[in-house]
This record gives structure tokens, sequence and C-alpha cells, in this order.
């Protein structure tokens, strides 16, 4: 007993300290890690030189990336945050890469091999305009250089080192640059470009110094639209604002003459508003209307011919020099489940260099670009590859009538994330492929013996690491006892659901949603966010679970709805409605049917309730929670927040039983002068609390306050809602409060001083941790605020809990009056965060860490036990004993507790949570660019034995031990005969 | 018996471990608040906003035209609404308008006179009663400029309300003229069943409270540690003076578990040979006996 006692408090003291890093053999074992680059915006191919093919493209995300063409994985890539949009990219000298962003203030150049930047100069000018790249092999004073167009200035920047070898101003207000043109062998560039959009302006200019050879401006009766497509180099083809005239401009040696053709001469039948494509290609150039794409030809002085009509899913790749004088473009079409990519020369429309057919996974839509890059085949012919990249955000690689590789960087973009559990393992379905005998079974525990013995040469070393890191077990397709295994269902801003394996991290299966297709009804589909909509339990165990996806026709809250119902198992969409009303809210009522669907009560954005799904027996089971239906709304722009309950059924609408009208119960008005909405959190739906007592050092208790109708909202003074140290700190506050949305009581409210936003703030059990800048400081803090219930408080006394009298268990209602007490405590913290989130265990028991993404895309565990209120300077032992951490001023950062050990989660976004059945135990799944997921145990695996645990060498202590008992007995029998026959 | 030993030992260790232990202190902010009632009185600070009981206000208003400016004097009204009906006047607020030198404008001494129901209310408050529906309030987001940007609505079910008399309970959040939030309902609970119970009295006893904004404590800053604050487990803070049973007790107690294991063992260790040496030197006799023919045998 005393020893059983001894034992506990040993250990008990022993996890007071806990080591929550991890071995270098232990990496992969449970985490896995993706990289991604977002949807590819342009693409330039490197592959002139010997050596690893590479293709350069610069993403929708804002990533320079090389891959690798022939297996399409990264060499390197980096990320140039959200403020710095890639305008252009390209390679010069054959070893720099040149990228132009900020809106073209800045060009950097990086080495092609290995990444690193080579330099990087800042390009300013009179105004903001549009910004062009141009790669030249014009040499001046002995450099290669590069032409730019940004800001309204022409620059000349040399490839070796960026400097500005000569720049000119253009600084006329209303000119728009279009184009800048460098004839071949020139040694003159064109300007092309329209002023006050009726007239159109070239400008000559001297390539060796910037010195302006010639203007010429020819004013037009319309105006000019969109952009200009170049035909010639010195031909441009733009079309006039009402979409109906074709204007044919040709500036040969400055002389300015054009030829305008009505849209309708060229086509019977009217199409709509056109608009202009940009390509590349000499002597074609395409226009788009609503029904299809038209290819059109020059010929000679400004004559049009339309060569070709085709459909709307018809993309063009930019024009491809294959030889002297000869030009090549990618067509590609879609026909069913095929694609057809097609390679036609500039220069004949009829021939075709080649036609392949390639058949697509319908899952990925139409394709959006296509790049086009040439080799030369084994018998001397031309050869073309074609990178192409699809409505799933997918890029792919096509050569020789087969994708050569592909990667989902759909992925690169997730708006929202649930989790599914697999199917149960039923006897005689064989849902694991990949089963091992039992041969292999032995073989792998001799080798763990080996290794545990130390006795493993470097081969086993290294094949025992990779049977621990491709172990079956993890991959398996069925729910295990520790709830490790799930599908993660994430999706994308593409409108595609993928459902990732948490085991090892592959895309169980992957699909399109039809809902948010772009179709005639719905312009701009987007999706909204993930709800479990069917998860089943004991009595539905047979229907798969399922999947809602909320999206709207829109950008704007009043757009209609869709809904989609997908299964967790398939993947297949097997409801989808596109609502009559939108989609301000979605609420998951805590109310399940027959069938294990869950209740959701849609809000409008006219304050009208929709319970879904729309059965008879939904309305039963919510007409019996009627009155006890209660939601808020927060409306950031005006500092408003607003409580509602239901009232009745609608009033307008013909006899629609499943809408319901609300009434405003109550609201808070923040001053808009001295307050501004920043940061909200709320506690997870799922959160379970163990214990609503906590226990302080001296035998006292306090009661939590637990309220699953607690939010928090953080305001700022509104001048500082801007960059950090944009405001003095005198004019800056930050406050928050703690509102209990049933009945809009403010529980706490307080300021904090000279302290601003960003806030990032996470809410749990009873208490909230929030991070902001304290400028008086001038540095980050984390502050803590918990609530604990004092109603309760009076329930000490152990008597009455034996006699009864307590009002512990009675049901705790948000009407009474709210007696709380609060504590809190501010720390310094040294990173700036980009989310925070927390670890959730599936009974609350195991102590709660806080999951911090640091502004170095890493994952930082925190325990939550520094964020303690009641830390003091010199807690007395029994605060010790109870885990109380002396005060420091400021958190630490021990570099073991990062969780993504040596790894980054580029551009990470959103850090989520969810707890395995082994209560130790929680997974964590963080998304931005990169995809990261691991098992992490707060207090380490304290239910389990660990993976790496050897079986084998128990079983063989054991068979030891006993054979060891069996020698001695018979030892000892032996001798004792011995002595007797003495 | 031993173990009883060992177990008090050990509570007596623990005991021992946790006497210095003081109480928690609350570096809390302490709120001040300004409650209806105690104008005149001494600015009265505790850590917890103490309501003071005001008696139920029949009289419609209560003016004061005593020393105080009239410019600093402001009025303003609580309407309310049963269900889902429109709002209508239902009391009045009046307070002094205190202006602070740095321009800052504060509410202090905040009275509250609420109406009687009259009649046809009473008849409207009772259907609320019988059908558990929301009896709701509602006050100007600016008491300079009623009804500045919104109201503030707040509503409780009517059934809570109803004790002796009627009893509500208002907590005013401010921000200098701004009315922010209310919290209204009954001072008590208000526990889940709630039971159809019709007042007493049907007169208002009212409590207001004002609450304004509350600092946050600051980060604690120790400059003279700031080379040492990396180090969290703050291993420099431990006191020196712990004397040699704190610091080795995890040691000293398996040590006597030891020793006394070892003192009952010698303890017991005589006594069994006292009685179990009988037998065990009965064996070897007893052995002898056996092999005493054969070993007769052999010295033949």
């Amino acid at each position: 007993m005393a020893i059983m006692s001894f034992i506990f408090v040993f250990f008990f003291f022993s996890s007071l300290q806990p080591i929550l890093s991890l071995y270098e053999d232990q990496v992969g074992l449970m985490d896995w890690h993706q990289q991604y680059i977002g949807k590819v915006k342009q693409a330039v191919f490197h592959t002139h030189k010997t050596g690893r093919k590479r293709v350069v493209a610069s993403t929708e995300q804002n990533i320079i990336a090389t891959l690798d063409l022939r297996s399409g994985e990264i060499f390197w890539r980096h990320v140039l945050g959200p403020n710095d949009v890639v305008d252009g990219i390209d390679i010069a000298l054959g070893k720099y890469v040149i990228t132009l962003s900020s809106g073209g203030s800045i060009l950097r150049a990086w080495n092609l091999p290995d990444g690193q930047m080579v330099w990087e100069s800042s390009l300013h000018g009179p105004k903001h305009s549009k910004s062009l790249l141009l790669t030249t092999n014009l040499i001046i004073e002995k450099d290669n250089s590069l032409i730019v167009f940004s800001n309204g200035r022409l620059n000349a920047v040399s490839c070796i080192d960026g400097e500005v070898l000569w720049k000119k101003d253009f600084e006329e207000e209303s000119l728009e640059v279009q184009q800048v043109i460098q004839p071949p062998g020139s040694d003159f560039i064109y300007v092309v470009g329209f002023a006050a959009s009726s007239q159109f302006e070239t400008y000559k200019i001297n390539a060796k110094n910037g010195e302006l050879l010639k203007h010429e401006s020819t004013a037009f009766s319309g105006r000019f639209s969109g952009e200009v497509s170049l035909v010639s180099s010195e031909t441009v083809a733009a079309l006039d604002s009402t979409g109906s005239i074709l204007l044919t401009i040709s500036f040969h040696n400055g002389k300015i003459s054009s030829q305008q053709t009505p849209v309708s001469n060229l086509l019977e039948d009217s199409l709509g508003l056109a608009v202009i494509i940009h390509s590349s290609v000499t002597g074609i150039f395409a226009i788009k209307t609503d029904a299809a794409t038209i290819f059109i030809r020059v010929i000679g002085e400004g004559k049009l011919e339309v060569v070709e009509k085709t459909n709307h899913e018809t993309v063009v790749s930019d024009a491809l020099t294959i030889s002297e004088g000869q030009q090549a473009f990618a067509l590609v079409q879609h026909a069913g489940s095929n694609i057809h990519l097609t390679v036609k020369p500039a220069h004949d429309w009829d021939s075709n260099l080649l036609k392949e057919s390639i058949k697509m996974d319908q899952q990925r839509g139409f394709v959006h670009k296509v790049f086009i890059n040439n080799y030369i085949r084994t018998d001397r012919s031309h050869g073309f590859r074609a990178l192409i990249v699809m409505e799933d955000h997918s890029l792919l690689l096509l050569q020789q009538g087969a994708i050569v590789w592909s990667r989902e960087d759909g992925l690169a973009s997730i708006i929202d994330v649930t989790t599914s559990e697999l199917p149960v393992e039923k006897a005689g379905v064989s849902v694991a492929k990949v089963e091992l005998n039992l041969f292999e079974w032995l073989k792998g525990h001799v080798l763990k013996l080996k290794g545990t013995l130390m006795l493993a040469t470097p081969e086993d070393i290294a094949a025992i690491q990779y049977m621990r890191l491709k172990s079956s077990e993890k991959s398996k397709m069925t729910r295990d006892h520790n709830g490790f295994r799930k599908l993660l269902i994430a999706l994308t801003r593409a409108g595609k659901l993928f459902a990732l394996h948490t085991g090892d991290g592959r895309i169980v299966w992957s699909h399109l949603l039809q809902s948010l297709h772009k179709s005639e009804s719905c312009r701009q589909p987007i999706g909204l966010n993930l709800h479990q909509w069917q998860v089943p339990h004991h009595h539905a165990l047979d229907e798969n679970p399922s999947v809602l996806v909320v999206g709207r026709c829109g950008p704007s809250s009043d757009a209609l709805g869709v809904l989609s119902l997908v299964d967790s198992y398939t993947g297949k969409e097997f409801s989808s409605l596109r609502l009559v009303h939108s989609v301000a809210q979605v609420i998951p009522l805590p109310y399940t049917d027959s069938t294990e669907q869950r209740l959701h009560l849609l809000i409008d954005a006219d304050k009208h309730a929709h319970l879904y799904p729309k059965t008879p027996e939904a309305i039963d089971i919510f007409q019996s929670e009627f009155s006890n239906v209660y939601w808020y709304s927060v409306d950031d722009d005006n500092g408003i927040i607003k409580g509602y309950a239901l009232k009745t059924k609608c009033s307008g609408n013909v006899a629609d039983e499943f809408c319901f009208d609300s009434r405003e119960l109550w609201s808070i008005v923040l001053p808009s002068e001295s307050e501004k909405i920043i940061t909200t959190a709320t506690r997870k739906l799922n959160e379970a609390v163990h214990t609503q007592a906590k226990l302080i050092a001296d035998q006292d208790v306090m009661y939590k306050y637990i309220s699953s109708n607690l939010l928090f909202v953080a305001t700022v003074a509104p001048k500082a809602s801007g960059e950090i140290g944009s405001v003095t700190p005198e004019e800056s506050w930050l406050v928050v409060y703690l509102i209990d949305t049933v009945t809009g009581r403010v529980l706490h409210r307080m300021t904090h001083h000279g302290s601003q936003g960003p806030v990032q703030a996470v809410l749990s059990e009873n208490w909230v941790v929030y991070h902001y800048f304290n400028l008086r400081a001038h540095r980050y803090e984390m502050s803590v605020i918990e609530i604990y219930d004092q109603s309760r408080a009076d329930n000490k006394d152990v008597w009455k809990l034996v006699v009864g009298n307590h009002n512990l268990t009675s049901p705790v209602s948000s009407y009474s009056r709210a007696e709380v007490i609060t504590k809190s405590q501010s720390y310094f913290f040294t990173h700036s965060l980009k989310a925070i989130a927390v670890t959730l265990t599936v009974k609350g028991i195991t102590s709660k860490q806080l999951l911090i993404g640091t502004i170095g895309d890493q994952v930082l565990a925190l325990d939550k036990r520094f964020l303690d209120p009641r830390r003091s300077v010199n807690p007395t032992q029994a605060e010790r004993e109870e885990g109380i951490i002396p005060l420091t001023d400021s958190l630490p950062i021990i570099p073991q507790s990062y969780i993504t050990h040596s790894l980054r989660v580029e551009g990470l976004q959103s850090i989520i949570t969810v707890a395995a059945k082994l209560e130790s135990t929680t997974l964590v799944f963080a998304h931005g660019l990169d995809l990261f997921f691991t098992h992490y145990a707060p207090s380490r695996t304290y239910d389990s034995l660990t993976e790496d645990f050897s079986y084998a060498l128990l079983l063989i202590t054991i068979v030891a031990l006993v054979a060891a008992i069996f020698v001695t007995w018979i030892l000892s029998q032996r001798k004792e005969l011995q002595d007797r026959w003495r | 018996m031993k173990w009883v030993k060992v177990i008090v030992s050990f509570i007596l260790t623990l005991s021992f471990l946790s006497f210095p232990s003081c109480a928690f202190q609350s570096d809390e902010l302490l709120v001040d608040d300004e409650e209806f009632g105690l104008e005149g009185a001494p600015q009265h600070r505790s850590p917890e906003p103490i309501p003071t009981r005001s008696p139920p206000v029949t009289s419609p208003t209560r003016k004061r035209h005593s020393d105080l400016d009239s410019d600093s004097k402001i009025q303003f009204s609580l309407d309310h609404a049963f269900g889902d009906s429109d709002f209508s006047p239902a009391g009045t607020f009046s307070a002094r308008l205190k202006t602070w030198s740095h321009g800052g404008q504060t509410l202090t001494k905040l009275r509250f006179s609420r109406n009687s129901f009259s009649d046809v209310e009473k008849e409207k408050f009772k259907n609320l009663l019988e059908s558990d529906d929301f009896y709701r309030i509602r006050l100007p987001s600016n008491v300079l400029s009623p009804p500045g940007r919104d109201f503030i609505i707040s509503s409780v079910k009517a059934r809570c309300l109803p004790r002796e008399s009627l009893d509500e309970h208002f907590v005013i959040h401010m921000e200098g003229v701004n009315v922010l939030a209310v919290n209204y309902g009954s001072p008590g609970s208000c526990p889940y069943p709630r039971n159809l119970k019709l007042p007493a009295k049907w007169s208002f006893s009212s409590h207001t409270v004002l609450k304004n904004r509350e600092q946050a404590p600051r980060a604690p800053v120790f400059t003279e540690e700031i080379l040492g604050g990396e180090n969290a487990e703050g291993e420099v803070l431990q006191p020196a003076e712990r004397s040699f049973w704190a610091k080795y007790w995890m040691y000293l107690i398996p040590l006597g578990l030891i020793v006394m294991n070892a003192i009952t063992q010698a303890m017991n260790m005589p006594e069994e040979q006292a009685t179990g040496l009988v037998p065990a030197q009965g064996q070897p006799s007893a052995g002898a006996v056996q092999r005493g023919p054969s070993s007769a045998v052999r010295r033949r």
C-alpha cells in the first residue's frame, strides 16, 4: 500500500517536468508532411542544358518554385507572402530565375540550381500601372539586360547584378501601357498603350540608352477595352469597349495604320460581349465570348479570317519558338472523359505537329492553363510536353500521350477540415490489403530484438527504420482501438473535397463538388464550411457517415446558398441542392434523428432560421426543443453583437414548415468611435470537460464556470486596427469581453492600455488565452483569463455533499445571475502568432497544452500551466506540489517542444485538433500551403505502450526467466541429492 | 502493522512539506463600481460589487434640485416590451455626468425610478408568465443623445422575475457616455424548470450597478532577471534554507522502509530460529535417521 502510494507520488513528481521531444528515429512514425505550391499562374521551362530538367512556376499563393520535370518534386520554393504578388517570372542567362513582384516594384534574381537569391532591386516610378517583364538578349555595356515596365517607368536592368542601366518615365496621367515589344534582332523597343482609352500611342525607344526615338498617336472614335493581343512584333489586335468591333493596329516603323472590322462580319450569329485572350502567337489571336472561343488569323494588312470556332473549354498556350522563325502553340480541348492536346505551328492552322488524346480523371474538372515545352526526340524530330493546370488547381505533366506526374496542389488552399471515422473491421471482409504474413511478422520482431540488444548491423537498423515507417498498421482502412486512424476531409478553395488518411496522408478519394461548380445559376460559387452530417452510432451502423458542405453563389453574404451531402467512405455526392435562401450562419444542433442525421439550423441574411434535414421527424425533434434554441450574430463592421431566439413559423412564405422567424433578445452596441471588433472565439462544441471543480493548494475548491455559450470578443481602438506601430500607446487599447450568448450578459470586461492587435485567441473549458502586441513594452504578450463560478462556491462542506444539500446536480440556467470571479495574468511572449489552438482529448482528463503556430510556420506546444493566472513569484510548497510554476515575466520557448520538429508548415493558416480514442493522445493537423499531421500526447502516453515496445524482448525475458527457474530448480535438486548422499 | 507506521510517517511527511502553505493572494485589480444609493457616502471600494438594495420605487420621478449643476444631470429612459410587443416607457434613470479634466465623461450616482405596472401591463405580464415568454427591456446606447446608434436590448424569461415582489437586477456596462450592454435579470438564481408563480406584490424592487471599464493586470516585469527569465522552471528562486529532510525525503523514506523491513526481519529471525530451528535441526537428524542404515552399510 505504502509502496503504491510512494510510486504514485514519485510518478506525480516526475511528471511535473515532462520532456516532450522526440528522438531522431521517431520522426515520420506518427507524423507526415506534404508540400504544395498552389495554383500555378505562370510556368517557365528550363530544359536546354543537360542535367536536371526543371520547370519554374509562380502561383496564385505567391510562391516561386522549381519542380523536377521528371517527377514533379519540389527542388526549392520561396513563399513571397500575401502582399508580394508575383507579376511575372522568367529565366535569364540560363541560370537565374527573374521574378517581378509587389506591383512591379521588386525585381529579384534567384539562382536556378539552389534557389539562393542573387540580387534584388526595387523599381519605383511616378504612378501605379501595369507591370510587364521582358527578357531580351540585348547587350548594353557588356551586360545582358532585362526590360521592365512598372509604375509608369521603363527600366533596363542588368541581369548580372540588378543594376538599373537606364530608365524612362511615361508620366502622362491617362497613359495605360499595354505592351512592351522588342522586334527580334533590333535594338529598339516599342512601348504600346492607350491614352484616355481612345487614343493609341506608340513610343519607339532606343534599347541601348532609353532615348525616345519616335512618338506617334492616333485617336479612335470608340473606346478601347481590356487587353491587346500581339499579332506580330509590329501589329496588335484590340477590341473596343462594346466588344463588337475588332481593331488591328500596325505601327510599322512608327507609322500607325489601323483597320476596323465588326465582329458580326466575321461571325454570322451574334455572340454577346467578347473579350480578347492574352496570347502571343504570331498571326493569330483569340477572342472569347460567353459561348465559344474564336481563333482569328490576320492575313496581310488587317484582313481577318476566322480559322476555328471552338466550345468554351478550350485553352491555348503561349507561342513557343521551336526553330529559327518557326513557332508552335498548344490547344487543349475536352471531349468526354478525354482531353485532346494539339500542338500546331503558328503559320499553318490546318497542320498538327502533335495530336494526343489523354484519359483524364473527371474529378479534375476543366483545364485552366497550359504551358508547352519542346524537346528533340531520339529520331531527331520535335517532341512536345505540356504542363496543364486543372480546375481543381492540380498540376499535371503530359508527354507522349500519358500523364507523367500529377500534383494535388489544390490542397495548398484548404478552407475547412473535418474528420470521419473509418469503417469497422468485419470478419470475412478483408479491407486491409497490406496485411503481413507470419514469417514477416516474426522476422520483424527478430530484427527489433536485435536492435534492442544492440546487435543490429547498420543495414538491420535501416531495415528496422523502414519497417517502422511503413508499418502496415497505420495505413489500414479500418477503425483501430486507439482511434488514430481517421479520414481527414478537407474542402479546398477550388471546390474539391479530399479525404486524407491520417496514417500516411495519402488521398483516399477526392471529389469535385457539383454544387460548387460554376454554372448559369451560380456564377461564383465558393465553399464556406464543412459539417458532420451523419455520424453513425449504435443503431445506424450500416449507414456510411457523411459530411455536409455549405457554400454560396457569390462573395456577398446574401448570395443564395448551396448544400451538398457527401459520403465519407466513397466520396460520392449523394445529394446536392440549391437553396432558395442565403446562408449567413450554420448551427449544428445537438440533436440527431433516428438515422443519426444531425439537425442543422441555417440562418439566412434576413435572420430566418431554416431547419435541415427537411423531414417530418426532424421537425418533431426540433419542436420539442424549440424554446431552447438561441444564437447570436457578430457584426464586425458596425460593432454590434445581437442575440436571437426562434419565434414562429415563417410568415410570408407559402407553407414552409422548416422556416422560422427569429426575434432579437439582446444586443450589445460597442461605441464605434472607440472600439472595433477584431477577434471572436468560442469553445469547441465537442470539447469534453472532465471535472468542474478545481482543487487549489490549500485544500480549497473552486468551481469552473463552464458554459458552452461563452463568447470571447476582442476590440481595439479603430485607429489601432492597422499595422503594429501605426499608433502611439496612448491612442491604442485592447478591450476583451466574455459574453454569455444566451442572455447577452457581459461576464467580464477588461482593458489593456497601450496594446493592439492582431489578436489570436483560444477559448477552452473555463479559460481564454489571447495574444496581442503591447506597444509600451514593445513586445508581444499573451494573457489568460480564467473564470470561476461563485454561486457553487459554498458547496465545499463535505457534510452538505453527503446529505445532498447542494446545488451541484441542479440544471444550470443562463437566466440565473452569474456570480463569477475572474483571474487573469499577462506574460510576454517572443513570437508573433499565425494560429493558436488547444489540445483536445476524448474525456478531457489529460492536461491541456496550447499549440501555437509561430511566425516561422512551426507548431509550438506550450503547457497551459505556464499561462496560469495563479502563478506567483514564490509559490508555497503546496502550490508547487499542485504544479504552479514560479512567476516569470515571459513564457519560455523550449526548443524540444516544437511538435513540427525540423519541418515547416509554410503559410500556416490553422491548427486543428481532434481527440483520439486514447485519452492521452490528441491528433494535430496543421495546414497552410503544406500539410502536417502528428499524434501528440500532452502528458506523454501514460495509457499505452509505445509503438517501438519490443514484445519479443518481453516474451524472451519471460521464457528465459522460466528456463532459469527450471534450471536452478533442477540444479538445486541435484545438489540436495548430492548433499544427502554425502 | 508496520505499514500503518509507514503510512503515518508518510502523511506526516506530506503535511510537513505542505506546512508553509498560505492562502492564494489574488493580484486582481479591484473593481470600483459606482453604485446607486451611495451618494454622499465615502467612496466604498470592495473587490466584489455589493449592490445596495433600494426600496421599491413607486413614485414616478424623484428629481433633485440641489447644489448640483443642472447641466451635469442627465436622464435616460428605460423601455420595456412584453413578448413581441412594441416598446413602451417603463422608467427613468437619472445620473450625474462627471466631466474629467482630461475630457472624459462618466456617469456617477445613478438612480432609477420605475413606473409601476398599469392594469393592462399587469395583464400582459401575467400572459407572459403563463406562456413562459420573454420580458424585454431596452436602453439607449448613448445617454447624451438617445438612442445613439442603436438601442441596447436585454431580455429575461418573465418567470425569473417574480418573488415577493418583482425583483430585477441591472448591471449597466458603460464606456464614457455610451452604454455598451446591460445584464438584466433576477438578482438571484432562476432554476431551470421555471415554475409559474405570481408575485405577491405588483411592484418592482430594482437593483442597479454601473460598471466601467476595468484595467487589465500588467505583465510582471523582472528587470534584474531578464537573463534568467528564460529559465522557466525558476530554479534560481528556490529557497536555500530547505532542510536536509525536505531535500532528501525521497531517498530517506525507502531507506527507512528497508531498515524497518530489515529490523522486523531481524526480530522475526530469532523467533523463527527459536521455533523453526527444531525442524531445521530435525531434518538433518531425520535425514540421518533415514540415511542411517545406508551409511551404516557403507561404514560397514
